[in-house]
C-alpha cells in the first residue's frame, strides 16, 4: 500500500508539474465547448420552432425537454472525445518509462508490478475524473436553459467515468508494449475504434454474433447511464473490462521480466 | 556476498555473456573492467534482478536474483548505465520518491535525503529541475538515488562517465569510503580506476572473464612485459641463466614440471624474443619442449582498455 501510494503521489506530480495534464484538460474542454456550443444552437432553434408552432395554434408552448435533447446527446459527444484523446494521454504511462531508463529504477525496487499498474492506472483516472468535473461548467449552463434533472446529470457522469476507466485500461495495457509513444497512440485509438464498429456492427451481424458485438463496445453500455438509468449489468461490465485492462497490463510488463526482452 | 556461477545471457543466438564466474566478498570493492560490449551491463542488470540469465545462477547476500528477487531488491542500490531519472521532478522530490519505493520509513527519510545530498554534492541543485541539470549533475543524482536506502550491496555501473576530472577524484573518494560497510561492484573500461578504487578486479571480454586478481598483480603483468613459457629438459640452473642473458629478457622464474622445467619468461612488449630464446636453448643442446606465449587474451584486453585518463 505504501509503495502504491509513493508510486501514485509520483505519478501525478510528474502530470501536474509538466505540461501534459493542462494540454490534456485544455484540449478536452475546447472540443467539449465546441460541441456544446452546436447542440445549444441546435436546442435555441427547436425551442423557437415551437414557441413559433404555439403562437401559430394558440396553444400554451410545449417547452423542450431539455435532458433528452441536450444533456443526453452531450454526454454521448463527450464519450468520443475521451475515445480520441485518453490514448494521448494513456501511451506515455510505460512507454516514457522505458524509454528514458526510468523503468529498470522501477524494476529494481522492492516493488510489485500489482502496485506499479494499479498506481498509474488510478492516476490517469484521477486526471480523468478533473477533466470531467470541469465540464461541469458547461453542464451547469444548461439550468439558464431549462430544467436539468440532478439525478440524469449524476448517473451521466458516473458513466462517463466508467467510460473513460475503459479506455485508460486499453491505452494503459498498450503502452506497455512499446517504447514508442506514437505506436502505443495509435494502436489504442486503433483498439477503441474497433470497439466503437463492433458496437455499430451489431446492428447488421446475425443475432448471437451481434449481442456479443455489442457487449464488448464501452460506448454502447454507456447510453443507459446518458439516460439517467444506473443499471449493474453495466456497473459490472466496466468493472470488468478494467479489471481485464489492468490485468493485461500487468501480465506484459511481469512477462517481460521472466523472458528479459526488454 | 555475491555468488555468480556460470552464468550466460544470450541476446536471441547472440551469447552477451557465458559461464561468468566470480564471488564478492562482504565489504569488498569489485572492479568489473571490460572494453565496450564485453557484458558488464548485461551481468549487472542480472544481479539487479532487472533481466533473467539463460542459466547459471546469482546471488546476493544468499538470495537468488531471480526466485527470491524481492529479498535482492531490498538489498540493492542501483545504478544503471543511463542514470533513471524523471526529468520533470526537482532533486528533492524525486530522492524522497526513491527513498519510498526501495522502503526507507518515514521517519527516517528527511535524515536520509539530506545525508545523502551533502555526500555526493548536490547541495546547491536540490531544488533543481532535473531536466535543468548538466549530465555530470544528472550522474550524481543517479549516484545519490542508489545510496539514499543506505543498501548493503551496491552496483554502480560506469559511476564515473561523464563527470569532470575533479568530480571523477570525488567520486572514487566516495566509493572508496563504502568499503567495508558496504559490498560495491563497479564496471568501467577505465584501467587506472580499478587500481584507484577497487580491491579485486575481474575483467571480461566478449561476454568471458579473462582475469582474476588484485589490481597490482595485473598492472605489473601488463607493464610493459609479454609473458612466454618455455619448457626445457636439462640444467636447471644453467637454463635460468642462459634465457636471462637472451636480449629483451626481463625476469625468468621457474615452474617445476615432472622431470622437466618450466620458465615463465617476462619480457619486453612489442618485441619478439621467442626466435631468440628458441635457439639459446637448442645451441646448448637442451631438449625445447614447449614454447608459446602466456595470457595473449589478457593482453588483447587491455589493448582495447582505456589505459590513460
Ligand atoms: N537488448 C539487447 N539486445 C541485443 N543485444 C544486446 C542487448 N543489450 C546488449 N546487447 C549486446 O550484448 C553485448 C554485451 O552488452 P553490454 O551492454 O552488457 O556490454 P558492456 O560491457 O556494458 O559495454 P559498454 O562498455 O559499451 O557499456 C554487446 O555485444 C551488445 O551489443
Ligand atoms: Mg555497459
Amino acid at each position: 500500500m505504501k509503495a502504491y501510494l509513493a508510486l501514485l503521489e509520483k505519478e501525478l506530480k510528474i502530470v501536474f508539474s509538466s505540461p501534459i495534464a493542462y494540454v490534456f484538460i485544455g484540449l478536452f474542454l475546447t472540443i467539449a465547448g465546441f460541441f456544446f456550443y452546436n447542440i445549444m444552437a441546435w436546442f435555441d432553434r427547436i425551442s423557437m420552432q415551437s414557441m413559433a408552432y404555439a403562437q401559430m395554434y394558440r396553444m400554451p408552448p410545449q417547452p423542450i425537454n431539455v435532458n433528452m435533447m441536450a444533456l443526453r446527446p452531450f454526454f454521448h459527444n463527450l464519450t468520443i472525445i475521451a475515445l480520441f484523446l485518453l490514448p494521448g494521454f494513456t501511451m506515455r504511462l510505460f512507454a516514457e518509462e522505458k524509454r528514458q531508463g526510468t523503468l529498470e529504477l522501477l524494476e529494481t525496487s522492492p516493488i510489485t508490478n500489482w502496485q506499479l499498474t494499479l498506481a498509474k492506472f488510478t492516476a490517469a483516472w484521477i486526471l480523468w475524473g478533473i477533466t470531467l468535473a470541469l465540464t461541469g461548467i458547461l453542464v451547469g449552463m444548461l439550468f439558464f436553459f431549462g430544467n436539468p434533472e440532478v439525478g440524469q446529470i449524476l448517473s451521466g457522469y458516473l458513466g462517463m467515468f466508467l467510460v473513460g476507466g475503459a479506455f485508460i485500461a486499453i491505452g494503459m495495457w498498450f503502452s506497455t508494449m512499446t517504447e514508442n509513444q506514437i505506436v502505443a497512440f495509435i494502436s489504442a485509438l486503433g483498439a477503441n475504434l474497433v470497439l466503437l464498429s463492433l458496437g455499430w456492427l451489431s446492428n447488421f451481424a446475425g443475432e448471437t454474433l451481434g449481442k456479443l458485438f455489442a457487449n464488448i463496445d464501452p460506448i454502447a453500455h454507456f447510453d443507459d447511464f446518458a439516460k439517467g438509468v444506473i443499471d449493474t449489468k453495466h456497473i459490472v461490465f466496466y468493472a470488468s473490462f478494467i479489471f481485464m485492462g489492468i490485468f493485461l497490463s500487468f501480465m506484459s510488463v511481469e512477462s517481460a521480466r521472466w523472458r528479459g526482452s526488454r | 556476498m555475491i555468488r555468480v556461477e556460470n552464468l550466460t545471457r544470450y541476446y536471441g543466438n547472440f551469447p552477451a555473456i557465458e559461464n561468468v564466474t566470480f564471488d564478492v566478498e562482504k565489504g569488498e570493492i569489485l572492479g568489473f573492467l571490460g572494453p565496450n560490449g564485453a557484458g558488464k551491463s548485461t551481468t549487472m542488470r542480472i544481479l539487479t534482478c532487472y533481466m533473467p540469465a539463460t542459466s547459471g545462477k546469482a546471488t546476493v547476500a544468499g538470495f537468488d536474483v531471480f526466485e527470491e528477487s524481492m529479498e535482492v531488491r531490498k538489498r540493492i542500490g542501483y545504478l544503471p548505465e543511463h542514470p533513471p531519472l524523471y526529468p520533470d521532478l526537482d532533486v528533492e522530490t524525486y530522492l524522497d520518491f526513491v527513498a519510498k519505493i526501495k522502503g526507507v520509513p518515514p521517519r527516517d527519510r528527511k535524515k536520509a535525503i539530506d545525508e545523502v545530498i551533502d555526500r555526493v554534492g548536490l547541495q546547491d541543485v536540490r531544488k533543481r529541475t532535473i531536466r535543468k541539470l548538466s549530465k555530470g549533475f544528472r550522474q550524481r543524482v543517479g549516484l545519490a538515488q542508489a545510496l539514499v536506502h543506505d543498501p548493503e550491496v551496491l552496483i554502480l555501473d560506469e559511476p564515473t562517465v561523464g563527470l569532470d576530472p575533479k568530480q571523477i577524484i570525488e567520486v572514487r573518494e566516495l566509493i572508496k569510503s563504502l568499503a567495508g560497510k558496504h559490498t560495491v561492484i563497479l564496471s568501467t573500461h577505465i584501467l587506472p580506476e580499478v587500481s584507484m578504487t577497487c580491491q579485486r578486479v575481474v575483467i571480461i571480454d566478449k561476454g568471458r572473464v579473462v582475469a582474476e586478481d588484485t589490481p597490482e598483480n595485473l598492472s605489473s603483468k601488463v607493464k610493459n612485459t609479454e609473458r612466454i613459457l618455455v619448457e626445457v629438459e636439462g640444467p636447471k640452473d644453467e637454463i635460468q641463466q642462459k634465457l636471462n642473458s637472451v636480449p629483451g629478457v626481463k625476469s625468468v622464474s621457474i615452474e617445476h614440471a615432472n622431470g622437466t622445467a618450466r620458465f615463465v619468461v617476462d619480457s619486453e612488449l612489442d618485441k619478439d624474443i621467442r626466435k631468440d630464446l628458441a635457439q639459446a636453448v637448442v645451441s646448448q643442446g637442451w631438449g625445447l619442449l614447449e614454447l608459446r606465449p602466456l595470457d595473449v587474451s589478457l593482453e588483447e584486453v587491455f589493448l582495447r582498455l582505456t589505459t590513460k585518463e
